[in-house]
């Protein structure tokens, strides 16, 4: 359809609304709209016992070709009209004359603050039953959306500060669940004794992160001389073969059976009911949620880990050799910066964040299988990364949640099924609504939420760098 | 004659030779760079003066011939072999890009800073010891940001350090490249036609930059440059090159008088002459091809006053010797001098 009508968005002339060029544009949204709707919606046919039949809802065409109509004019009146859209909000027109500190610039510095207070008390709102959904329920959602944080954070590294795309960062998720599946379930009770099993997860959480970390140099190897697409394929395929490796090699991974591994315990103490277990150590009614608060924090330590060491190594020269390879990659190997190495210290560290994570996500779920490792969460961690924009921190939190967040309201939603065709639940339809939210995201803040860059060092002011200027990195 | 580079030079190249396929960029070029001096090369487009530097800094492997680097202590390097983060990491030889390559995202003392990536990482213990806080670092980061602003101060961009590169003015651009090429602490700066898009009073500034750090730091400068201003006004040393062989190599002096290069690369004497003797060439043409030229016309173009028969002498015999590997390069030589 055709762009907005020129005269109405105009608003420096007198006339406020070109009556005659609005009535044009609708009368032609009208005709556009008729001609999809008639095929597709107005005219249905039935297989009825071999019989093609068929039969017409012209009704429901005609209000649907309404609705269209109706939004469009709301559009020309409301949106596409300056002087219109200026008199609704006189307030907002006026703030962006005034220089000054805009409302994101003032609250920014409390903004983090603010998440980890909420992030440290929100057990105790759940465990006081204050959360809406329950408490269990709450901090299990919690539990979900802080492991997507922290795999933010890994990913960050390697796309949001080196700029290699990376498409297969779940496979070092995945070796870090296996890394604590196996070495708790067969090789530490091999080699120390069945003892052992209880603190595996201490043990095994410093070991996956390493593993991983050596999987990030083994994948970063082969893969340094390429960039961008190049690069970003041969990732894509680096995922898919630990995936497949871990289905196909039954007897060292139990393939698509997956393996039961034991849930982490509190330092030896197990979550259960009856002796030597956590509630009994501490004199306590046993309740299934010390395991959720236990678990909860587990993952915001980690996390914060994860935030704070990627947050120093920013300030690093490491960090600042990351963020220039991004920019250029040239111009760093002019500055006697070894690029290899940089590539490779990069895919580390991002590996290894993914290992600690894999293997928290091992210890809470008590399972592990291939199925947990499929390309579509290696996707849906860099749409955390990129929807967090230009290397924030910050920013993921927001788009983990609102990404991995959107998914469980999802599962609220049930008057959607009013609306939803019979037979379909709304949870259907969450991939469908988080991929328009990126089509829109991308379209209305290409740079993910956060769309200044924070210098890592300044002399006078820190001013942060407009993402305009900012490169995405070539691979 | 006195030519001081020719003892103890910062950098000798020795019958270097680049082949890009059928196209030899450079054939058989040799050079000294001295200690201390600005080192100027110069030669019309597509002569391949920015070859030379990418070979010189490791961008490209020469097909043959060898570049030596020779540190004070008898250190040699042979750069050819080096692979290019390696030669500006121990050989010191640092380098500005003919197309701007700043950081455009980061600070000006960003900019800076990364250009020290080597001696930080070292005094962050390779990011281990700065990560659990061992001491040491600060330090070193202090006196880093206090070489940054140094730095700053001497190309005037002091007031602009927390500023984005990319906000910069093309000129500022040109002069923060040079000064984070020398934050990674050279002996040797490569500079790829620093005076480009520059207005006079810019050049200006640059020259006096130049042998600023010619003289208060003593170090070597080799630069590409257009700009005669810039060329003629500090170089020590000029090494004019066309169609990827030397065609002189001497003092601002000697390179003025040079007849080579007055025809191959200043051209402003020679495009007169040029035109002049291709126009008595094409009278002389016609004369033997057409029959019915008059006696007059012939002896008229033979004997015109813009024709001196001395220079159409120094013209014939020069002539080959460049222009054989030459006319491969597809660009028609012109006089000219951009």
């Amino acid at each position: 359809m055709s762009a907005p009508v020129k005269s109405s968005s105009g608003g420096s002339d007198a006339q406020v609304l070109d009556s005659a060029a609005i009535t044009k544009d609708l009368i032609g949204t009208f005709v556009i709209t008729a001609l999809i709707l008639v095929p597709v919606v107005a005219i249905r046919t039935q297989l009825d016992q071999g019989v093609l039949t068929w039969h017409s809802r012209f009704t429901l065409a005609a209000v649907l070709a309404a609705i269209v109509v109706g939004v469009r004019w709301a559009m020309h009146v409301f949106v596409w009209n300056r002087r219109a859209a200026n008199a609704l909000k006189p307030a907002v027109a006026g703030a962006v004359k005034v220089k000054g500190p805009s409302l994101a610039d003032k609250i920014g510095p409390y903004v983090s603050r603010g998440l980890l207070i909420f992030g440290l008390v929100l057990p105790i709102l759940a465990y006081f039953n204050i959360t809406p959904w329950g408490d269990k329920r709450t901090l299990d959602l919690a539990i979900y959306i802080l492991t997507y944080i922290m795999l933010g954070w890994g990913l960050n590294v390697v796309v949001g500060l080196a700029g290699l795309l990376d498409l297969g960062y779940v496979a070092f998720y995945a070796v870090g669940a296996y890394a604590y599946a196996l070495l708790s379930t067969v090789y530490f009770p091999i080699w120390f004794g069945s003892g052992i099993v209880p603190y595996a997860f201490y043990i095994t959480l410093p070991l996956a992160g390493l593993l991983a970390a050596l999987w990030g140099v083994i994948l970063g190897f082969p893969v340094l001389r390429l960039r961008g697409d190049y690069l970003a394929i041969v990732t894509l395929a680096f995922g898919e073969m630990i995936r497949l490796v871990l289905i196909n090699w039954f007897s060292f991974t139990q393939g698509p059976q997956g393996i039961n591994v034991p849930k982490a315990t509190f330092f030896g103490l197990p979550f259960k009911d009856g002796p030597g277990s956590f509630a009994e150590f501490f004199h306590i009614t046993y309740d299934r949620i010390h395991f959720y608060i236990f678990l909860y924090y587990v993952i915001l330590a980690m996390a914060l880990i994860t935030y704070f060491v990627t947050k120093r190594l920013r300030r690093l020269p490491i960090g600042r050799a990351w963020e220039a390879l991004r920019e250029d990659e040239i111009a760093c190997r002019s500055l006697g910066i070894n690029t290899t190495n940089t590539k490779l210290t990069a895919f580390a560290i991002g590996a290894m964040f993914g290992g600690f994570a894999g293997s928290f996500f091992a210890a809470r779920q008590g399972f592990v299988s291939p199925e947990s490792f499929v390309y579509i969460e290696s996707a849906l961690i860099l749409a955390i990364v990129v929807l967090g924009g230009l290397g924030s921190q910050i920013g993921i939190v927001f788009s983990a949640t609102a990404i991995m967040g959107s998914f469980e309201v999802f599962r609220e939603m049930n008057w959607l099924k009013a609306v939803l065709p019979a037979g379909t639940e709304p949870i259907q339809f969450r991939m469908l609504a988080v991929g328009l939210a990126m089509v829109l995201m991308m379209r209305f803040r290409p740079r993910g939420f956060v769309t200044k860059r924070e210098p890592t060092v300044f002399l006078k002011e820190k001013k942060a760098v407009s993402g305009d200027l900012v490169a995405e990195g070539h691979g | 004659m006195i030519k001081p580079w020719e003892q103890n030079p910062e950098l000798e190249v020795q019958h270097l030779t680049m082949r890009f396929g059928g196209l030899t960029a450079i054939g058989d070029l040799s050079f000294n760079v001295g200690k201390k001096q600005i080192t100027a090369l110069i030669g019309p487009n597509g002569a391949g003066k920015t070859t030379v530097f990418n070979c010189i800094t490791g961008f490209y492997k020469p097909t043959e011939g060898m570049i030596k680097l020779n540190h004070e202590g008898g250190k040699e390097f042979l750069l050819e072999r080096m692979d290019d983060f390696r030669i500006t990491r121990f050989a010191k030889v640092a380098r500005t890009f003919q197309n701007i390559r700043l950081f455009s995202g980061m600070t000006l003392l960003e900019n800076l800073m990364v250009a020290q990536h080597n001696s930080l990482m070292k005094s962050s213990g390779w990011t281990i010891g700065a990560l659990l806080g061992t001491g040491g670092y600060k330090r070193a980061e202090n006196e880093a940001i206090e070489t940054c602003k140094y730095w700053l101060n001497k190309v005037g961009l002091i007031d602009r350090a927390d500023d984005p590169a990319g906000d910069l003015s093309y000129g500022a651009q040109r002069r923060l490249e040079i000064a984070r090429a020398m934050c990674t602490g050279p002996r040797l700066l490569c500079l790829d036609e620093p005076a480009a898009g520059l207005n006079p009073r810019e050049s200006e500034e640059l020259n006096k930059l130049l042998l600023s750090v010619r003289d208060d730091h003593n170090m070597a400068i080799l630069l590409i440059e257009h700009d005669m201003s810039v060329v003629m006004g500090i170089s020590d040393h000029i090494i004019v090159l066309d169609y990827g062989r030397k065609i002189a190599d001497g003092t601002p002096v000697q390179i003025k008088a040079d007849p080579a290069v007055i025809r191959a690369y200043l051209g402003v004497e020679d495009e007169d002459d040029d035109a002049d003797g291709k126009a008595a060439a094409a009278v002389i043409d016609e004369a033997i091809s057409h029959k019915p030229v008059p006696m007059e016309t012939l002896l008229a173009a033979i004997e015109t006053p813009t024709v001196p028969p001395k220079k159409m002498a120094t013209k014939t015999p020069v002539k080959p010797a460049p222009k054989a590997v030459a006319k491969k390069t597809a660009a028609p030589k012109k006089g000219g001098r951009k």
